[in-house]
């Protein structure tokens, strides 16, 4: 008797509570159990002989929003283009360390940089659609990676991806009009879809809402809550309340290192290192 | 721990607390007059303290008006959010420590004219002024930020509760010896436990700044003294059976 009690006990204090639950229900609260999507190991990056980042190892889980914050020249945007070998494109940039995804090394001469970027997309500052039609944006994905075995194929995972970025009833009777001519905000999302199309785990997002006004903001902030119920996003932004109001996991870069990581709850309440706690409350000289 | 980069924002931080201290010099003014005024039969100082609840009530309004603008135009982070967040509670005790402090002077006004049983009347100024005491120390442990001050002042809170079940016994015990004492007593009762729960206020006040220091409650359960919800005190002179006759 004596020892059923003193379980429930126990069972009652490794329990979340309801607000807990409402912030991390999709992992991100208690990530350790939580299968890590891409998982980063002593990653360094120089560009010629300049070190921009410095040993960092960090976990992005499935299913959670990750963001990376720090001031500019922190290397949270190199950290970020690590993760889909963006780095490759730049003269003299070299990656040492070990980045996987479910375990894959990407950085491993068999993979093909093309196929991992269809695996790991990528949503850029501004919202930078092909001069195309809607359609064809969230089409040319699918074509060139052969995802579609018919025309119905390919028109169903375009109006697929179109809904799952919000932007479908906005557009359904202008397909074939050009993209450009969209909002920024739309077309934002419309870069979100074409992203979407090709089936990534990973959704990299640099600043995604930096050129949108604040109702378009909301708009993708909240397609970001829905697509972490099925993606692994990681997200680098400028905006500490962005991070806050996103993300379930918060890493902190400075000066090239990842000087802390944890819940986001914890990082914008009590976070443990000075140099946080000095940069998110406006405290940086 | 070096300021924020936007002047303004430092400066609202520095006026809440600056604020709450006020409050704080305000509540212990009053909690002083009152146990004086009601030791000393003096009604000139229990209407100061009376007058002086105005003031800490209006403080209260500022600090609370204040810290909901400051989130509304700052959106605070971390320490600064603590901080603000911790201005909002101690202000909240502090106000209920005013209201029980202007009750204990009322109560000096009431019996004023009336002899006191010294016994009494010394283990009341005795609780009064440990009150007065926990209160002057978790204030300095606000000031100073200091978590540790702060838990001595929690841990102590339990010798009130003792003074206070030894002087709720005494008086329960002079108001059997003499009908006559009823009146009295029972404000003086009443100012017991009110100076009983202006000990609960310094220890919230306690735990907030422990959380506002380290960003955690405390842990463990405080411990609690105060048995004189379940105490009976049975009558001298009278045998009842049980309720039989």
């Amino acid at each position: 008797m004596m020892q059923t009690q003193s379980m429930d006990v126990s069972q009652k204090a490794s329990e979340m509570t309801p607000f807990q639950a409402a912030l991390g229900d999709k992992a991100g609260a208690h990530s350790t159990d939580h299968e890590a999507m891409m998982r980063a190991r002593q990653v360094s990056v120089f560009y010629g002989a300049k070190q921009a980042l410095f040993d960092v190892n960090l976990d992005m889980p499935a299913k959670a929003v990750t963001a990376l914050i720090g001031p500019s020249g922190c290397g949270k945007s190199t950290f970020l283009r690590c993760l889909n070998r963006m780095n490759d494109t730049i003269d003299g940039a070299r990656v040492t360390g070990n980045i996987t995804i479910e375990g894959d090394d990407i950085y491993s001469p068999a993979v093909d940089p093309v196929q991992l970027r269809a695996r790991v997309g990528m949503v850029f500052q501004k919202p930078n659609p092909f001069p195309k039609t809607i359609f064809e944006n969230v089409a040319y994905g699918p074509r060139i990676h052969g995802l579609a075995k018919s025309k119905t194929d390919l028109e169903e995972i375009v109006v697929n991806s179109l809904q799952k970025a919000g932007l479908f009833n906005e557009v359904k009777d202008r397909l074939h009009e050009a993209g450009t001519g969209l909002s920024g905000g739309q077309q934002q999302r419309l870069c979100i879809a074409r992203a979407i199309a090709v089936s990534p785990e990973v959704i990299l997002m640099d600043e995604p809402c930096s050129a949108l006004d604040p109702i378009a903001t909301a708009k993708i902030e909240e397609l970001m809550d829905e697509l972490r119920q099925n993606y692994c996003i990681v997200i680098v932004t400028h905006s500490m309340q962005q991070a806050a109001r996103v993300s379930q996991r918060t890493a902190f870069f400075h000066l090239g290192i990842l000087v802390e990581e944890g819940e986001t709850s914890v990082i914008f309440t009590n976070p443990k290192d000075n140099r946080t706690q000095d940069y998110i409350t406006g405290r940086f000289g | 721990m070096s300021e924020h980069i936007v002047k303004a924002f430092e400066e609202e931080l520095k006026l809440l607390d600056s604020q709450i201290a006020k409050m704080g010099g305000l509540a212990e003014d009053m909690l002083g007059r009152a146990i004086l005024a009601l030791d000393r039969r003096d009604p000139n100082l229990a209407e100061i303290a009376i007058k002086d609840d105005k003031a800490i009530d209006e403080l209260e309004r500022q600090i609370e008006e204040q810290a909901i603008s400051l989130i509304a135009r700052r959106q605070p982070m971390a320490l600064d959010l603590r901080q603000i967040v911790t201005a909002i509670r101690i202000s909240s005790d502090l106000e209920r420590i005013g209201d029980l402090s202007k009750n204990i002077a009322k109560r000096a006004l009431a019996v004023a004219g009336e002899p006191h049983p010294k016994q009494v009347m010394l283990g009341l100024k005795h609780i009064g002024l440990t009150a007065l005491e926990q209160l002057k120390h978790v204030l300095d442990a606000y000031s100073n930020r200091d978590a540790d001050k702060a838990m001595k002042v929690w841990l102590r809170d339990e010798r009130i509760d003792a003074m206070y079940n030894s002087l709720f016994r005494e008086l329960l015990t002079y108001m059997m010896e003499d009908p006559r004492n009823i009146g009295l007593c029972t404000h003086l009762l009443f100012g017991a436990k009110n100076i009983e729960r202006i000990g609960d206020h310094a220890t919230n006040i306690a735990e907030t700044i422990h959380y506002l220091v380290h960003g955690t409650a405390i842990s463990e359960d405080r411990p609690k003294g105060d048995v004189t919800s379940s105490t009976v005190i049975e009558y001298p002179d009278m045998h009842f059976k049980n309720g039989k006759d």
